[in-house]
């Protein structure tokens, strides 16, 4: 198979080793800065990786390199000339293409027809030639060691090899800048070879790609340089020759700890939640567990941290605590009684979520900050048939002044505060229904440092009031700075437990790549 | 109006920035304003080009007429408020005059004696405003429990509805609604000619209903869930709203008041056909956005609603005061349409510009290259 390459215009001086120059990009969200002054560049025929713990701007940057996004400030240099595009279509037109981790095939098409979707083979009046396109992606997915017939519905495949119809997509056109996202987040360990080596032929062929991943040990074996993210900001750039995994993971979570809230020794008290066995079914995939037999106790007083990556069933797991999926088997006690029922009954018998996506879970936009944190309370300001707006705004005021959310007042638009003040109107609504268990997924999201520290503040005093804390997160310092014991997960299983004083940063992040503890080392980490 | 807040809100755009509290308030104000902006306009212009269109007994009438309308949109607006639609409350217009007509004229034939009852004209009201709930729980079971979007769930029950009006005397009209004293069922004309203190019973009855609407949308925990809903559906299921319930709530509302719509057209009448009402739900709906209601729900008023209503039905009656033909009518009511979900856009894109907020940006202290 040929890989194509476009031929390189002639080069500025200086200019020869870096094929896209990243310069001073920020990017601006509704309430949060994503990138912040970002200089980035991408040396020519290399793998250069993009490292970064959730948030720290990873997929902002490659939106903004695949012309998905446009950078508020700042600008790209491909081969030493200013490119602005306008769409994704812009930068594939340059030789840019993505292989995306949220799949972006269509389920309803042929492997051929996804693979050449956008930029079909085409004869006189613009029709199609199947034959030849069909070739061609036969071609592609010889070379991938899949020989997948390029008839079949891509919706009839397995999710690893869609991921692979996903890579042949991006390698079935003319490509000078590859960049793929988690591109083995779904791949066996034959197909991440087979990928591997396919990166390395591209890589002899000239092609600069960008790699983003969280398997770091992966990041090892084919980067060439790593570029490590945090907040927004390159945080350090270096050679892999040069580097080691601890560094890695010390450059993403940053020398920040003495920032963090410092963990407090409180009372730990009975247990107030206990979960047996909770399964739930994947929705589509027959035989598949989004999570599988989780089994857990929390005490009162108690924070329990849930350490697991994108995809680890961190965030289901909690929903199924409150009810979100009726289907889930397996029995969950609050306090000695049967959790059963819908939402509404759970949040009455003491259980509050705090989700995930704030933008997408939790804030209705079309309403006030006011009206956004007593949603969930509305029994307490509605006694009578009509709402008693005076209690509600005493309500409200009451609880900006406990978190400290810095709103001009309780009835301005919940989009114009910024992301740390929206995540506090959030946590303020689940406190206003007195929970004896909070569920906390990604609390600390895409806020700032100070909000950050504020809301750790805040989860020990509520533990220290004897209320049980769930508290998932996939940062690594924050799991470990303020849990009482840390829950790893991995595919929907509980891959590993230690308390406060076993964990570290190496076991966790092992843990979370998938491999179940030896049972050695489990026993050695409960001991 | 208050002048004031409408001076106000207009400076608030002109400056364009600053205080950005009170732009919120007067972006608020402008909406509403927009369908009342629009009302003032029509009633200047049909009063200079016409001088009857401002005669008290011009004016009755087409409040009169509008007031259908309102009824009609003000449950319209519940739905549209959950980011739903109801395309059968013509259909339920139609049916609930037939059910009336029928329960009046022939009465209701009971067990195989073939015993016939005659009800009292409230009490054929209430059994039709229950018809009219009715189809309402219908729509409502078939947006959230068979999950039928809401467009095709009541376009389904657009037809279903109208069948079964036709079905009831298989085309016929019932030629008599006045009922007779020695059954007892007389005064159901009350409500559609009748006067009250003045005006048309009519009119008392769109303001009973634009006032509890209003209070349920604005005062009750109900109307708070109804637009938390439109305004972001998952996050009311996780804040603990009961979606299921508040929904089919909401159907059941439009039904309602399309089967007092049904009531008010059939009593005016004398009569019910099983044809009244068709097109009405286009009526509706489109009173219900040039209200300044959002068709992706969450965003909206009753008060914005009813405007529409009104500015749909002076429109309409203007023309008609103009000799402009019927034809005409319909274009021109088109192009308002059009109009005000046009300024909608732009205005919403507007305040969506204004509410990225600048995150101060710190020096990029720190960094360890390596």
């Amino acid at each position: 198979m040929t890989i194509h390459v476009t031929s390189q215009p002639p080069v500025g001086p200086g200019a020869d080793d870096v094929a896209l120059r990243v310069r001073g990009v920020t990017k601006r969200f509704p309430g949060t800065l994503a990138l912040n002054h970002v200089d980035y560049d991408l040396l020519k025929g290399k793998v250069n990786v993009l490292v970064g713990e959730n948030g720290a701007g990873k997929s902002t940057l490659m939106k903004i390199l695949a012309g998905a996004e446009s950078p508020s400030e700042g600008t790209l240099e491909l081969d030493g000339q200013v490119v602005t595009f306008g769409s994704p279509r812009d930068a594939a037109a340059l030789g840019i293409r993505v292989i995306y981790q949220e799949l972006s095939l269509f389920p309803n098409l042929s492997v051929t027809d996804n693979i050449h979707a956008g930029a079909e083979i085409t004869g006189p009046f613009n029709r199609v030639r199947f034959a030849e396109e069909a070739s061609r992606a036969r071609e592609l997915l010889a070379h991938l060691e899949e020989p997948i017939d390029p008839a079949t519905l891509v919706g009839d495949l397995r999710l690893g090899q869609q991921q692979l119809i996903e890579i042949a997509r991006g390698l079935a056109h003319e490509v000078r800048i590859l960049i793929m996202d988690e591109p083995t987040s779904a791949l066996s360990v034959a197909d991440t070879e087979v990928l591997f080596r396919v990166i390395r032929e591209l890589r002899a062929a000239g092609v600069t790609i960008v790699y983003i991943s969280h398997k770091l040990d992966e990041v090892m074996r084919i980067g060439d340089r790593v570029t490590v993210l945090r907040d927004g900001r390159v945080v350090a750039q270096a050679s892999t020759s040069e580097i080691d995994i601890p560094w890695i993971i010390e450059q993403m979570v940053g020398r920040r700890s003495d920032q963090f809230f410092r963990h407090q020794g409180h009372q730990v008290g009975e247990v107030i939640l206990r979960t047996s066995k909770l399964s739930l079914a994947h929705p589509t995939i027959s035989g598949r567990f989004v999570i599988k037999d989780v089994s857990f106790d929390l005490r009162a007083g108690e924070i329990l941290g849930v350490y697991g990556l994108l995809g680890s069933g961190r965030t289901e797991l909690l929903e199924c605590l409150l009810g979100v999926h009726p289907h889930m088997t397996g029995t969950i006690e609050l306090a000695g009684r049967p959790v059963l029922g819908p939402i509404p009954d759970r949040i009455s018998a003491g259980l509050a979520l705090v989700p995930e996506d704030r933008q997408r879970d939790s804030l209705v936009q079309t309403l006030n900050v006011e009206q956004n944190l007593t949603l969930t309370h509305w029994r307490s300001i509605t006694r009578t048939p009509l709402v008693n707006h005076g209690e509600e705004r005493r309500l409200a005021r009451r609880l900006m002044g406990q978190l400290s959310i810095r709103a001009r007042q309780p009835t301005q638009s919940i989009g114009s505060l910024s992301g740390g003040n929206q995540q506090k109107v959030v946590v303020g609504r689940a406190l206003l229904v007195s929970p004896l268990v909070l569920l906390l997924d990604e609390p600390t999201r895409g806020i700032d440092v100070g909000a950050k520290a504020e809301i750790f503040g805040l989860i020990s005093s509520l533990a220290g009031e004897g209320k049980g804390i769930v508290f998932v997160t996939s940062e690594l310092l924050e799991v470990l700075a303020i849990s009482d014991r840390i829950l790893v997960m991995a595919k929907g299983a509980v891959t590993a437990e230690f308390t406060r004083d076993e964990a570290t940063q190496e076991l966790l992040v092992n843990a979370s790549a998938g491999q179940m503890q030896s049972t050695a080392e489990v026993i050695h980490a409960r001991a | 109006m208050h002048v004031r807040s409408v001076l106000r809100a207009a400076r608030g755009l002109v400056n364009g920035g600053g205080n950005r509290g009170r732009l919120s308030v007067a972006t608020v104000v402008l909406v509403q304003l927009r369908a009342f902006a629009v009302l003032i306009l029509l009633i200047i212009g049909f009063s200079l080009l016409s001088p009857r269109f401002l005669a008290p007994d011009n004016l009755v009438l087409m409040v009169k007429h509008a007031s259908l309308w309102a009824i009609l949109a003000i449950g319209e607006t519940f739905v549209i408020l959950t980011a739903g639609i109801d395309l059968s409350v013509g259909s339920v217009v139609g049916l609930s005059g037939m059910i009336a007509g029928g329960l009046l004229y022939e009465g209701l034939t009971l067990g195989p004696l073939g015993s016939v009852v005659y009800f009292s004209a409230p009490v054929v009201i209430v059994l039709t405003l229950a018809v009219g709930l009715l189809v309402g729980l219908v729509n409502g079971l078939l947006v959230v429990k068979a999950r039928v979007t809401p467009f095709i769930a009541t376009l389904g029950m657009l037809y279903v509805v109208r069948g079964l009006a036709e079905l009831r005397t298989n085309g016929a009209t019932f030629p008599s609604l006045a009922g007779q004293p020695e059954l007892g069922n007389t005064g159901f004309d009350f409500v559609g000619s009748g006067q009250l203190l003045g005006l048309p019973v009519q009119i008392w009855l769109m303001g009973a209903i634009a006032i509890v609407g209003t209070l349920i949308a604005r005062q009750t925990a109900f109307g708070r869930h109804v637009y938390a809903i439109g305004g972001n559906a998952r996050a009311a299921l996780l804040a603990g709203i009961r979606v299921t319930r508040v929904t089919i709530a909401v159907y059941m509302i439009s039904g309602f008041c399309a089967a007092a719509a049904g009531i008010v057209v059939a009593s005016q009448l004398g009569a019910s056909s099983p044809a009244a009402g068709e097109s009405f739900e286009l009526t509706a709906i489109a009173a219900v956005v040039l209200g300044g209601t959002s068709l992706f729900g969450g965003r909206g008023t009753v008060v914005g609603s009813i405007l529409g209503a009104f500015v749909i039905g002076f429109l309409g009656d203007g023309l008609v005061l103009l000799g402009v033909t019927a034809f005409w009518q319909t274009v021109v009511i088109g192009l308002v349409i059009i109009t005000a979900v046009v300024v909608d856009q732009a205005q919403q894109a507007w305040e969506k510009s204004r509410e990225i907020e600048i995150v101060p940006l710190e020096p990029p202290a720190g960094t360890a290259m390596a």
